[in-house]
């Protein structure tokens, strides 16, 4: 199994839940969160103070999908979320080690 | 029947001949009716005068009353962080109440009592002789009752006008000895110089040295303005200021505040005639055109300097607009108001802007920036602008109107102007430094930095703004 945390550009959640859904991920969890990577901020201007906004808002998914279908979800969510501009979000991959239904005990991929 | 009818033209003659001669009969009785009758109808006029202008009246004292409570705690309220913005409205509220209490029982008869130069009497102490009968002096068409609560609404809103400067870091109780004082060693002698009875700068009741203040750019603005610097500079900065970004948690509360309070501002200015003639629409109009050139000015020198007309900034404009047309409201026309407003724009966008950053001093809401400055350059933009055409002020010893201002030639009236912005900026200087002095000695002016830190909000009320499970399902 693996956790896949994604973090793409608000105006682009559509279209990355849509593809991710065509090859078949049956959960996620959706956060709006802000940050920045090495996308500049951008200055706000209150009475002529000027304020630096450096954490833009982005939208975080978070998934663990079983190993099979990862390659084809890094690939829908590269498509789906890439203007090809700085900001457009990263993808971190890690092992995850169990997984547990709370409802049923269900374990592993069955879990998921 | 035939001789009836041939008899009428004769009989209807001498009826008529016979009501005439009944007439010149008694001349005397006849003129007492008539001069009754006359009296009567003068009456009536006088009462049909008087219900008009008290039906306006009572409007504009609402009108004034909105200006603080929505208006300035919604525009305050907005401009300062999440966890202040309760303690900030609560500052504007409390005025509301505290300063009604005061006014009834002392405040109304140190401004508008008899008195000397300087402060009114105590004549009118627990509002005695203040009922329906008009004081011709200051309204002769309305109650003076009208009158009284009419003049409460400004005393409510200058005090509530320096809560900006202190704002986010003041203790509540030590806020609430700081305007008890305050409007009664500031505001009530100010106020009775510049409109009550023989007041030192009254230019209608005869003072010495003639101050044109339509609706108190001198007795509320500077005087708030002023002592808001002197708050601002005695406190100090906020824990994190200037380095800490502190931007406005709401504009959306502060552009509906500042909406409410261009609306209530007619009722300030235009209500200063009154009375409900043409003097308060020449002043209405002069009020509503300086808010939309001062509008354009703050925002479009952002522009220039900054690449983006802001919100923030034209509604901010708004409000230095309608400071300096404040005095000169009801003496100027509409053209010079348009430029009033559009100088006010931008010479107080500089000041907040330009001149605050380089000084360094914490005014947190800008009061002096907007207040202090937009009354000053209103006061003495009036003595410019002011013309005997809309208002004929001063008058000779036949009643001929004499010029105003030095577009009408009075080139002496600047002078005067300036007079009067320096006992404002003096009273208030000094008054308020002294009366600091005794608030921290008695209370503390600041809550502790740990207060300041968790916010007035829970510290000082004990509640939130915007309690945070309320979005819990």
């Amino acid at each position: 199994m693996t956790k896949l945390e994604t973090v793409i550009q608000p105006a682009k959640f559509d279209a990355v839940k849509d593809a991710l859904i065509e090859i078949g991920v049956e959960g996620m969890t959706v956060t709006e969160v802000r940050g920045h990577g090495r996308q500049k901020g951008h200055t706000e201007f209150y009475r002529g103070r000027e304020y630096t906004v450096d954490l833009l808002p982005k939208v975080k998914i978070e998934m663990v999908l079983p190993d099979h279908i990862v390659d084809r979800a890094v690939q829908a969510i590269t498509s789906a979320a890439r203007t090809g501009k700085i900001g457009d979000g990263k993808i971190f991959l890690a092992r995850v080690d169990e997984a547990i239904r709370i409802r049923n005990d269900d374990r592993g991929e069955n879990a998921l | 029947m035939r001789l009836v009818r041939k008899l009428s033209p004769f009989l209807l003659t001498l009826v008529l001949c016979g009501t005439l001669v009944a007439q010149a009969a008694s001349p005397a009785a006849d003129t007492a009716v008539q001069g009754s009758q006359i009296a009567q109808l003068q009456q009536q006029v006088a009462d049909a005068k008087g219900s008009a202008d008290n039906a306006w009246m009572l409007m504009c004292s609402a009108l004034v009353l909105l200006m603080t409570g929505p208006g300035l705690a919604l525009f305050y309220g907005g401009l300062v962080r999440k966890k202040n913005v309760l303690a900030t409205m609560m500052q504007s509220f409390a005025m509301m109440a505290l300063v009604t209490v005061l006014w009834a029982i002392i405040g109304y008869s140190l401004c508008f009592g008899s008195g000397n130069s300087f402060i009114g009497g105590v004549e009118h102490a627990f509002l005695h002789g203040v009922g329906a009968a008009p004081d011709a002096d200051y309204a002769a068409t309305i109650p003076q009752q009208t009158f009284m609560i009419y003049q409460l609404m400004f005393a409510i809103i200058t005090p509530a006008l320096i809560c900006g400067a202190f704002a986010e870091r003041m203790k509540f109780s030590a806020m609430l000895l700081f305007m008890v004082l305050w409007s009664l060693v500031v505001y009530a002698p100010m106020a009775h110089m510049v409109w009550g009875k023989g007041g030192l700068l009254n230019a209608s009741l005869g003072g010495r040295f003639p101050t044109l203040d339509f609706a108190g750019s001198t007795v509320v603005h500077i005087t708030s303005g002023v002592s808001a610097l002197i708050c601002a500079l005695f406190l100090g900065r906020r824990v994190g200021f200037p380095k800490e970004a502190m931007p406005p948690h709401s504009v959306v509360l502060s552009f509906i505040g500042a909406c409410l309070l261009w609306v209530g501002w007619f009722g300030f200015n235009a209500g200063s005639a009154l009375s409900s003639g043409s003097l308060a629409t020449s002043a209405f109009v002069a009020t509503h055109f300086a808010a939309a050139t001062a509008a354009i000015g703050w925002a479009g020198a952002e522009w220039i300097r900054n690449g983006k007309p802001s919100v923030l900034g034209a509604i901010s404009g708004s409000v230095a607009g309608l400071v300096a047309i404040t005095p000169a409201a009801g003496f100027v026309a509409p053209v010079p108001a348009l430029l009033i407003g559009l100088i006010a724009g931008v010479f107080c966008y500089v000041m907040v802007a330009m001149v605050k950053a380089r000084l360094g001093y914490d005014d947190s809401l800008d009061a002096f920036g907007v207040h202090g400055a937009g009354g000053t350059i209103g006061a003495l933009l009036t003595g410019v602008f002011a013309t005997s055409l809309i208002n004929p002020i001063f008058k000779d010893a036949q009643g001929h109107p004499l010029p105003s201002g030095m577009i009408d030639g009075n080139y002496r009236q600047i002078g005067n102007q300036f007079v009067g912005v320096l006992i404002a900026i003096t009273l208030a200087a000094v008054g308020t430094y002294i009366i600091l002095q005794i608030v921290n000695f008695a209370l503390g002016l600041r809550v502790s930095t740990e207060d300041e830190v968790q916010g007035l909000d829970v510290t000082q009320h004990g509640e939130e703004g915007y309690y945070w499970e309320a979005s819990m399902p």
